[in-house]
């Protein structure tokens, strides 16, 4: 295997009393487009901003293409490209007067793609960044990152508050991107239908931690509905985990995570969605799930740190 | 731009639970059953396909890989993906035509008896799911 874009071991961040992550020990394979999910407050900026080494880790250990993030490595800094959820673009500036400013602070800056990209994008080189409409900020402040040709693109929220049609523009460029340099990514989003086709890994956060981090793909494979009427709902097979249950008065459906092949022949089997999946992980923990074991969902994802 | 147009045009429907790569490989079937992909097509490249429909690219290699595996399409080494002289699809095409005459009937016959489309559709997801209670 090849060294993991990003790996953790029982990382954690306190803010004053508060934890913003704790518990986290997760990796992410090379050659991915990993989502990063979880409600907001969940820790997913707090994990993105220590990946691209703007915070320090309170204990535990995070390591990024194989290096330590802000410890000093400025190779590292060169093969990773962070945007933050704010965009940061100096206003006064011209497209063109941002681009020789990235130039001037990237050793591997690369001039034909950002003009090739605004150029696609419709933008033009003489646009001044404050006369921009959102979606093309977004658009300017990601090409800054492509630009600079990493590794690794650490987005947060890269697609929050744009219309529909710059969205789309914009993850295109991020696919192309990927498909051309097999850039590695991890961005954190909101929006689940993006999940299903634009990424392939997966890793849900809620309450700070880590509830769930695999292959999308397997995600999907290991989840199932299991439905019985409630009057007489037959004992859990073996080998699952309960993530989710709903009730009415004539049914009982759980959602679980198997760990081993389920063989049961006395619960209805359903296949659920992607989003139906994430879903439940979400409600994890929130107060809104109903009744049921809530603990068999994050055991096999916590660390020993308490 | 000096592109030559795609072959196909790929859509993507997020909400339908369809995981992506099925849904590309199902197109491109469709798409040959009905003669609008012919042996020797070339499918648009993974580039061509990302910038056509937002998607991740190693989803469109595993679609076109799965095309291979179900002998509908070659690689040819730095060259491309082409659809393969003579796929084999008409015989499902012909069984289709017939199973679809069969559920058309079907479907006349529930409309008669009072279930509109979301309970027919309703009906035949739990008989693929071999949800019993629906017999009883």
């Amino acid at each position: 295997m090849t060294t993991p874009v990003i790996e953790t071991n029982a990382l954690a961040k306190r803010f004053g009393r508060k934890w913003g992550l704790r518990d986290c020990t997760f990796s992410i394979p090379a050659g991915k487009v990993a989502a990063l999910v979880g409600p907001n407050g969940a820790g997913k900026s707090t994990l993105l901003r220590m990946a691209a080494g703007l915070s320090r880790p309170t204990s535990g250990q995070i390591s990024v293409l194989g290096s330590v993030p802000g410890a000093g490595d400025p190779s590292l800094l060169k093969r990773v490209g962070y945007l933050d959820q704010v965009r940061p673009l100096y206003q006064g500036f011209r497209v063109d007067e941002m681009f020789r400013f990235g130039e001037g602070t990237n050793p591997t800056w690369n001039m034909a793609t950002a003009h090739d990209y605004v150029d696609q994008l419709g933008i033009s080189l003489r646009d001044r960044v404050d006369n921009l409409s959102g979606g093309q900020r977004a658009q300017v402040a990601l090409t800054m990152c492509l630009a600079k040709q990493p590794e690794l693109l650490i987005l947060d929220e890269p697609a929050a508050e744009l219309d529909p049609v710059a969205r789309e523009d914009l993850l295109r460029l991020l696919m192309r991107e990927v498909a051309e340099r097999g850039t590695n990514v991890v961005l954190s989003t909101h929006a689940l239908g993006d999940v299903g086709s634009i990424c392939d890994y997966l890793v849900i956060m809620s309450h700070s931690r880590i509830v769930l981090a695999d292959d999308l793909e397997f995600v999907v494979e290991s989840h199932r509905f299991l439905g019985a009427a409630s009057s007489n709902a037959p004992a859990l097979p073996e080998g699952v985990a309960v993530i989710d249950t709903r009730t009415s008065s004539r049914e009982v459906t759980h959602l679980v995570r198997m760990t081993l092949p389920l063989v049961d022949e006395t619960w209805q089997v359903t296949e659920p969605t992607l989003d139906e999946i994430i879903m439940a992980y979400l409600r994890l923990g929130t107060g809104s799930t109903l009744s049921q074991p809530r603990h068999d969902a994050t055991t096999a994802t916590s660390g020993g740190v308490s | 731009m000096t592109e030559k147009q795609p072959s196909i045009l790929f859509r993507l429907d997020p909400r339908s639970g369809i995981a992506p790569y099925r849904q590309l490989v199902d197109q491109v079937r469709q798409a040959v059953e009905m003669g609008r992909l012919r042996g020797g097509d070339q499918l648009p490249s993974v580039r061509d396909v990302v910038t056509q429909v937002t998607i991740n690219p190693n989803t469109v290699h595993r679609a076109y890989r799965e095309l291979e595996h179900l002998g509908l399409a070659e690689g040819r080494l730095g060259l491309g993906t082409f659809i393969t002289q003579n796929p084999d699809v008409h015989t499902t095409e012909a069984s289709n035509a017939e199973l679809a005459r069969q559920l058309q009937l079907w479907a006349q016959r529930a409309r008669a008896a009072g279930l509109n489309d979301n309970d027919m559709l309703e009906l035949l997801r739990r008989i693929l799911n071999h949800d019993e209670r629906v017999l009883s």
